[in-house]
């Protein structure tokens, strides 16, 4: 599939919303885990060789699922394969659950559920649509009822 | 780089609801013509396929960051996709129809991850002063929700009138006042030199993330953008402008300049 490399690219440089260095696997038969860093930008998780400047790979976080292992430990599988599991051991317990709340959080598709929930929240509560003043009730991206998770 | 094209396709192909679909024309990179292609935008990916039947994407452009811009092309209703970096490529894309190229446009200038960002914390905090009110309260405005209960105004904004988004106004008693009249208090400041807002924040206002013109600015655009709410009703009203001058200009290009 192509894809804006570049771009993407670009986007792994900028400041992240999370960054740490994690040991990660890869759901690769033999694979095992290395230290890499990884970063949180918008709904994407690049994971670097420690010292390299350009990422390895880069995770999109859409129909995704974020899970708790072992002690330490919490997987990336994506709802199609979910077999096919990222692993990530924390240094703390603390860090895994910052992480899991910050991954699981990180979809765009959970951002419009948000946005949904809230602007039928503030719709009850008012009779009045939130977004009709910024002129975008109308937009497909923020309808009530039709987007299922 | 590698990326997680299984998933990927298949979040493509899934049911869940495109925010946009339909044909398209695209130019190649090398080759000026002109491919047919299914495109499908989804958050801020946006797929294209061979056929709208196709199991798979040919190809996705990742849209954060980019701006949307109508433009010169022997096509008719082409607009393009830019983004800011040296030797980006440009991806110039045709509708169909004058409706079709405006649909695109529109869907393709707010499909960023930090729009999405942005109008969910303005709704978040919206909400929280509405549920709990602002520090010092609000006495009378937390009535009965049936007070703030309207008929529906006149003011319907047709999502074709982008144009002069009413500035929001402060708020009263720190309580958001739903029935302003548009126009009133504070005329938009567009050129981005310090604003104030409600709480009497004077921060300058950073540049819309999607207009950042290297990363290097980005770390403090995003931060500053998150924090203030007001900040958003600029820029979206500099969003709405931007639009709304971009079909000026076309218009003219199309019938002439007018007086």
């Amino acid at each position: 599939m192509r894809y804006n490399e570049r771009e993407l690219l670009s986007l792994a440089r900028q400041p992240a919303e999370k960054a740490a260095e994690i040991l990660m696997r890869v759901p690769k038969k033999g694979s095992v885990l290395k230290k890499r860093l990884v970063k949180l930008v918008v709904n994407f998780l690049f994971y670097f060789r420690t010292d390299e400047a350009e990422p390895i790979g880069a995770l999109l976080l859409e129909r995704c699922r974020i899970t708790k292992e072992e002690e330490n430990v919490f997987s990336i599988s994506f709802t199609e394969e979910p077999e096919r599991k990222y692993c990530f051991e924390c240094d703390s317990e603390e860090q895994c659950q910052e992480w899991i709340e910050a991954l699981k959080r990180a979809s765009y598709e959970f951002m419009r559920r948000s946005l949904i929930f809230y602007r039928n929240e503030i719709l009850k509560m008012t009779g009045k649509d939130p977004l009709e003043q910024y002129g975008i009730s109308e937009e497909a991206r923020f309808q009530l009822g039709t987007h299922q998770p | 780089m590698k990326l997680n094209e299984r998933s990927l396709a298949f979040y493509a192909t899934c049911d869940s609801p495109a925010d946009n679909a339909g044909f398209l024309y695209k130019r190649g990179e090398r080759h000026t013509a002109y491919h047919r292609r299914w495109f499908v935008l989804k958050g801020n990916m946006l797929f294209y396929f061979e056929e709208r039947e196709s199991r798979e994407p040919v190809g996705v452009i990742v849209l954060e960051g980019c701006n949307v811009e109508l433009c010169d092309s022997a096509e008719e209703f082409a607009f393009a996709i830019r983004f800011g970096g040296a030797k980006s490529r440009t991806y110039v894309l045709a509708a169909e129809s004058q409706a079709a190229m405006e649909s695109w446009v529109k869907s393709l200038s707010r499909a960023s991850f930090d729009y999405m960002r942005l109008v969910v914390r303005e709704l978040e905090k919206q909400l929280e002063e509405m549920r709990w009110g602002p520090v010092g309260g609000c006495g009378g405005c937390r009535g009965s929700p049936s007070s703030w209960k309207q008929k529906p105004l006149g003011l319907e904004q047709s999502p074709e009138q982008l144009p002069a988004l009413p500035a929001i106004p402060p708020k009263e008693n720190g309580c958001a006042v739903w029935n302003n009249v548009p126009g009133a208090n504070r005329p938009p400041d567009p050129s981005g030199s310090g604003g104030h807002d409600g709480e009497g924040n004077s921060r300058p206002l950073p540049l819309p993330p999607r207009r950042r013109a290297s990363s290097s600015e980005v770390g403090s655009a995003r931060a500053v953008t998150a924090e203030s709410p007001s900040t958003f009703c600029q820029l979206h009203e500099r969003y709405g402008q931007e639009v709304a001058q971009l079909r000026q200009d076309w218009l003219e290009r199309r019938h002439g300049p007018r007086p």
